[in-house]
């Protein structure tokens, strides 16, 4: 288990101040000229070398993101944007960051706009996470006031500046595309990609868009190194990470861990276990609603990393382990994401759109039995039409689920249906 | 030039194209639906999925850019898989309405169906029901049927410069709308060809016929002096609609909606009979024999300089020419081509067309439009303004009465003082216009129809040759005077001469004449937009399609053919010769024009020289050898010409009140009525109470 | 730079000069000519204002400020959940419905809502205008489920049916029920206490 001194996130439950103060205590802020000073390029080697991966859900190596942000300032303004638009069901750790310990935000992002050429970020919240705007903006006034953003932020020299955008309600904002359209004014509809955001982002300008937890841990690693960050975890799948436990479980927390500890270890320790013990457990979501579930026999030796997880046919995600135990209908559990995707799907692609409503609805079905069982093979041939087809992720996204379910839960879609059937022909006679 | 393999065949392709068009390069065709080469790309539709090696998921070609070196298959089970998934999902909230839509038979997703498509449904589910919506009165809409490709909200945002198309809502509930307003734009009715289902479907063709019954002719269009290129669509001796008929270098694909929708005017208020004034003062039926003898008992009795002719702007060159033959046989001097009074036409030919052409615009690198609204007299030059404002942001200045383009422009006064202020550099657009390479200079036609006009033409010359517009300060090959004709038949006219003779009169004299008692007999040829209360008490012999104010007027009218109904020739706006052709039948005992003048010359004992439309076209040639070169233009040789008078300050006024009603087909339209009650009217209420 | 034309309707919605100095603030947030990306806090502006709704004027209004085409600002406010354009009661109770808020008892939440609330079906506003209930999608305090969001502001978290009722007979009374885990929670620590971070001295509790 980590310990505590391996910790990033030292108020993430509030237990301190959020302010500058309180920050400051906790070594927020500390030095962060000297790290500016690095210069660009040993910064961005420095993020490389962390192996430090984008924790919003993609899993995207960070420093290889930064990379691609052009080297040299072509006269358009570049830009930092802050992905604060949690809105992957299961996922709720950005807003304890953000509420309470905010100044860890805008710390990385001065550093990581600096690495990236940028004298502005943008953090595009939620429009539900009312609380942590108001500890946002405060916080963004702390830091001006006390010359940490600004024309010489943390007397570095170098110009930054932070401003938070609100969404209003649109899960598709997260995707980063999206995101821009939608900071630009617009309708939350993802762009193609090429040109992707490092090209042609925010305003048409080179931007590269990064979610909260990546650009907060980043001071933390620079500052103790990276050595000591790829210490923790395997390669590739180093450093630590807020894991969000919720569903079936005694005590749904957000946790701080090491990648790579095994999920029954992280759901026994810090969650108070399954409800009704480790032997109750029907299947666990591992990385928010995307990700397809992995039954329980899975879940008794899978490793919570990257790549563990995508050996096991499923994904980290957002790190949102959601626990379902054997009481849960699986089949509706899965069926309320697919109502998700429907209502999320921003119904700018023929796939998504027409195709998360059909899934949705023969799901609807599938819970009460109401179907046929070569329609579980039509319905997971549907999947495969959608995934890989549209424009963003969120077809996949929706795909996925439902491909896990009849992955593993084939006899009980199996069994409803049957027993719906004979049921009617009970009836009818 | 990136070189790439599309389905094994290596091809080399122009940079800067996508996937899709390279593929179209190497004889390889994508389906599409929201794609289309003049909009942006939105990559929406998904039905253009290709693989590409190395990429893990199929790619929109239309949105990829050709690189160097990639292997693209467009023929692979993975691709087939997804388009019949695309297809698939298109279909299953598409209703099953073709045998009742106007699109049936030219629908895309019925076509590509037929191709991609399953045979049989496996949606299960209840298909989606959308409510229509109001977009005025040429677009009826089936709203059901959208496939949300979103082609026509980038046609009224970026093509027509109307933002009032958008898609509200979203995931399965997303819907175009207009809010329940009509489509302010007179592009409208090409958003029912971008339309690649029968969700936008022409609300004055609803139901009327199917595409497979029409005959389809190709024609050029008269409703304004751009030329743009129509195919005209009839059945049963009936034009049933009019479309756009491709054309790079005038209208593209595109038309304007009196171009499309002023069609059922032809069948309106139809001269179909010659007509005779009785001694009652009431015009009778006749047989043509009877109005040729009534005619020509006229003319015996009248002395040529006591006779006229005035050509309107519908007119052919043909009939033109036959008319001003037959006229000058007798003697006559007083001929007119110019009904709106222009005093331009006498000089050379650049000082009277389009010498920038309409592709030459994309050119310009700054604009000056004096006394013009081009979105009105010329839609789709106005259109070609608009995408070189879109592509280079260039400047444009008015002069005149204020008008909106649809993009930015720059308001620099009302008259010919502000003219003079631009020339003696009073004002910041003359530096624009300087520091130019290839300024434009667009002048409309009614600057020259004042009475200042020769000299207005002579002062705006010289100003186009003091900023470089032309002449020995303009780049090689660029001339950008551009004068703005409106009439179809003006610059035919002026190329053949249809214009006082030796001693003769102009149109002020002609109607001065009238009313002083000195002109006895006056030829109107589809001449309605004179003031024919000037006519006095001349004999008015009417030549045309339409009871229009000069059948009104007549005392013998004479049926001829509109432009469906004739192979005529029409010179447009830049200059160039195009050929309007036979659709269907004049209607009743109507005639071709040149024939109709044919036959009276020989009752009158003065026969024109020519039996046939290719001894009159000769003729044509003779007479002026621009009519050789059909559909090309040439460029005119640069003098000095114009008046060196100072133009009086007399502000600018635009000619047209009502965009939808210029003439006399489009004022028989039931349509463009409907058009001008949508948009017109409450417009002039507005402004009579604002 | 004008691109493209479109009606400009008149509105009788007009900013109060607060919200006037508050739009200006937030339209400086953006670079400029690019004011159209503070469409989203002006229409929260302007719901706020107009007893969050958002009028046809009200979006219009907005669309004339920011110098966008109307129809630009009514696809906005058509895609945004946030956004509602017509009258709601005057506490809109949102309950997460999404999987794993409903694995702990969400559709129990949301029952006890709308009978205390006086609401036959969701999305209804009660008859004295005080009550909306709603289902929302996912608002990730998924590890404080079930919870519900009171209008554009507040969470409550932990709820039981009664705990929900409760709060509903608070807000009724005029009363303003403590936001946040409506079982002690500080916020998504596990229950009874950190399993971590027990060795950083609890020193300060800020205001949260």
């Amino acid at each position: 288990m980590l310990q505590d001194k391996d910790r990033v996130f030292l108020n993430l439950y509030g237990q301190q101040d959020w302010g500058l103060e309180g920050a400051r205590k906790r070594g927020v802020w500390d030095n962060t000229k000297d790290l500016i000073a690095l210069g660009r390029e040993k910064l961005l080697e420095l993020v490389k070398e962390s192996e430090l991966r984008g924790r919003g859900g993609a899993g995207f190596p960070a420093g290889m993101k930064w990379s691609f942000m052009p080297k040299e300032n072509d006269g358009r303004p570049h830009y930092l944007v802050v992905n604060a638009d949690e809105s992957e069901p299961g996922s709720c750790k950005d807003r304890e960051i953000m509420r309470n310990d905010p100044h860890m935000l805008l710390e990385g992002c001065v550093v990581a706009g600096f690495a990236m050429g940028a004298n502005k970020a943008y953090i595009y919240i939620r429009g539900e996470y009312w609380e942590p705007l108001q500890r946002l903006e405060a916080a963004i006034a702390e830091a001006r006031d006390a010359g940490l953003l600004g024309d010489n932020a943390c007397g570095s020299d170098w110009a930054f500046d932070i401003e938070v955008s609100r969404g209003a309600g649109a899960y598709i904002c997260g995707e980063e595309t999206a995101l821009l359209e939608s900071l630009e004014g617009k309708k939350g509809q993802p762009r193609l990609k090429p040109p992707f955001p490092a090209a042609v982002g925010l305003y048409g300008c080179p931007s590269t868009v990064n979610n909260v937890e990546t650009i907060a841990v980043v001071p933390t690693i620079l500052r103790r190194g990276t050595e000591w960050w790829t210490n923790l975890g395997r390669p590739k799948n180093t450093g630590t990470k807020i894991f969000s436990i919720s569903g079936n479980v005694n005590k749904p927390c957000n946790v701080e861990e090491e990648l790579g500890i095994p999920l029954k270890e992280l759901i026994e320790k810090h969650a108070g276990g399954v409800t009704g013990g480790w032997d109750n457990l029907q299947a666990v979501v591992p990385g928010g609603s995307s990700v397809p579930c992995i039954p329980k026999p899975t879940c008794d030796s899978v490793l919570m990393d990257f790549d563990s997880l995508r050996e096991a046919k499923s994904g980290l995600g957002t790190a949102a382990v959601i626990v379902m135990d054997k009481s849960v209908d699986i089949v509706r559990a899965i069926g309320r994401f697919s109502h998700f995707y429907m209502h999320e799907s921003c119904g700018q692609c023929t796939p998504c759109r027409e195709g998360t409503g059909w899934m949705y609805r023969v799901m609807q079905r599938m819970a009460k039995g109401q179907a046929t069982v070569d329609e579980i093979d039509s319905l997971l041939d549907v999947t495969y039409q959608v995934e890989g087809h549209t424009i963003c992720a969120l077809g996949d996204a929706a795909a996925w689920p439902i491909q896990g379910l009849i992955r593993h839960f084939r006899p009980e879609i199996e069994r409803r249906i049957n027993e719906y059937t004979s049921n009617s022909a009970v009836a009818a006679e | 030039m990136p070189k790439l393999t599309i389905n094994g065949r290596e091809i080399e392709v122009p940079a800067g194209v996508t996937v899709l068009q390279a593929c179209e390069f190497a004889g390889v065709e994508i389906p599409r639906f929201c794609y289309h080469d003049r909009l942006s790309i939105a990559g929406n539709c998904r039905m253009c999925l290709v693989e590409m090696e190395k990429a893990p998921k199929p790619i929109a070609s239309c949105a990829m850019p050709a690189g160097d070196g990639m292997v693209i298959h467009t023929d692979t089970e993975k691709v087939h898989k997804a388009r019949n998934g695309v297809m698939e999902f298109l279909l299953i909230n598409h209703p099953l309405d073709c045998p009742i839509c106007d699109q049936g038979g030219e629908c895309d997703l019925q076509d590509q169906a037929m191709a991609y498509g399953y045979d049989r449904s496996r949606y299960e589910e209840n298909k989606r029901a959308v409510p229509e919506k109001y977009m005025g009165p040429l677009i009826k809409t089936i709203m059901t049927r959208c496939i949300q490709c979103t082609r026509c909200v980038r046609f009224a945002t970026e093509v027509a410069g109307v933002e009032e198309i958008g898609m509200v809502n979203r995931g399965e509930d997303a819907e175009i709308t207009t809010l329940e307003q009509a489509i302010d734009s007179e592009l409208s009715g090409n958003l029912v060809d971008i339309c690649p289902v029968g969700a936008l479907t022409s609300a004055p063709y609803q139901f009327a016929a199917r595409p497979w019954e029409l005959k389809k002719t190709m024609s050029v269009d008269v409703m304004d002096a751009v030329g743009s290129n129509i195919r005209v669509d009839s059945r049963s001796g009936r034009v049933m609609r009019v479309l756009p008929r491709l054309h790079e270098d005038i209208n593209e694909e595109w038309i304007n909606d009196k171009t499309r929708h002023a069609c059922d005017g032809l069948a309106r208020q139809r001269l179909d009979r010659p007509y005779v004034r009785g001694d009652d003062g009431k015009l009778k039926p006749a047989r043509w024999d009877e109005a040729f003898t009534a005619i020509q008992a006229r003319m015996k009795a009248t002395a040529p300089e006591r006779m006229a002719a005035i050509a309107g702007d519908l007119c052919d060159a043909e009939s033109m020419m036959a008319l001003k033959d037959f006229m000058t046989g007798l003697g006559v001097p007083n001929l007119d081509c110019r009904q709106d009074g222009s005093r331009i036409g006498t000089g050379p030919r650049a000082s009277y067309i389009f010498n920038t052409t309409i592709a030459g615009i994309e050119d310009a690198d700054a604009v000056l439009v004096i006394g013009s609204n081009p979105r009105w007299e010329a839609a789709m030059i106005n259109a070609r303004l608009r995408k070189r404002f879109l592509q280079t942001a260039m400047p444009v200045g008015v002069i005149g009465e204020p008008v909106d383009l649809t993009f930015e422009t720059q308001y620099l006064g009302a008259g010919p003082d502000s003219l003079a202020e631009l020339a003696e550099g009073k004002n910041d657009f003359a530096k624009v216009l300087q520091k130019a390479e290839r300024p434009l200079i667009i002048m409309g036609s009614a600057v020259f129809a004042r009475p200042d006009g020769e000299a207005l033409l002579g002062t705006i010359r010289r100003f186009a040759e003091s900023v470089g517009a032309v002449g020995k300060d303009a780049p090689e090959g660029w001339n950008g005077f551009s004068v703005l004709q409106r009439a179809a038949s003006r610059v035919g006219g002026l190329d053949l001469g249809f214009l006082p003779q030796e001693g003769g009169r102009d149109l002020e004299g002609i109607l001065q004449g009238c009313e002083d008692g000195e002109i006895d007999l006056v030829w109107l040829h589809g001449a309605d937009e004179i003031d024919t209360k000037r006519l006095g008490k001349a004999f008015v012999v009417y030549q045309g399609h339409h009871g229009d104010a000069g059948a009104h007027r007549a005392d013998v009218i004479l049926p001829g053919a509109a432009y469906t109904e004739k192979n005529a020739t029409y010179v447009n706006t830049e200059g160039r010769v195009q050929l309007a052709r036979l659709a269907v039948f004049p209607p009743g005992d109507a005639r071709e024009d040149w024939t109709i003048l044919r036959a009276l010359s020989e009752i009158v004992g003065k026969t024109l020289p020519y039996d046939n439309l290719g001894e009159v076209r000769q003729r044509l040639i003779e007479t002026n050898p621009v009519f050789a070169a059909v559909d090309q233009i040439s460029t005119e040789k640069w003098s000095g010409f114009g008046g060196r008078g100072k133009p009086d300050s007399a502000a600018f006024t635009l000619p047209i009140a009502n965009f939808y009603m210029t003439d006399p087909i489009s004022r028989a339209s039931k349509t463009m009525a409907e058009c001008t009650e949508a948009f017109i009217l409450p417009k002039q209420d507005a402004a009579a109470t604002g | 730079m004008k691109v493209t034309t479109y009606q400009v309707p008149e509105t009788d919605f007009q900013f109060t000069p607060e919200n006037l100095e508050r739009a200006k603030g937030y339209i400086a947030r953006y670079p400029e000519g690019r004011q159209a990306s503070a469409v989203i806090w002006l229409l929260y502006l302007a719901q706020e204002q107009n007893g969050g709704w958002l009028s046809v004027p009200a979006i219009e209004y907005v669309a004339g400020f920011l110098n966008m085409a109307p129809i630009r600002v009514h696809e906005v406010v058509s895609f945004y959940t946030m956004f509602y354009t017509e009258p709601r009661g005057k506490h809109h109770i949102q309950v997460c419905r999404t999987t794993t808020c409903w694995v702990r008892g969400s559709d129990d939440i949301v029952k006890s809502c709308m009978q205390a609330a006086g609401i036959s079906k969701l999305g209804e506003t009660s008859e004295d205008g005080l009550f909306t209930v709603s289902e929302v999608e996912c608002l990730g305090a998924c590890c404080n489920a079930p919870m519900f969001q009171l209008n554009e502001g507040d969470y409550f978290e932990d709820l039981t049916p009664e705990r929900a009722a409760e709060i509903v007979e608070e807000l009724r009374a005029g009363k303003t029920p403590k936001p946040g885990s409506q079982t002690g929670r500080l916020s998504s620590e596990p229950e009874g206490g950190p399993t971590t971070l027990t060795e950083i001295q609890a020193d300060s509790r800020g205001d949260a």
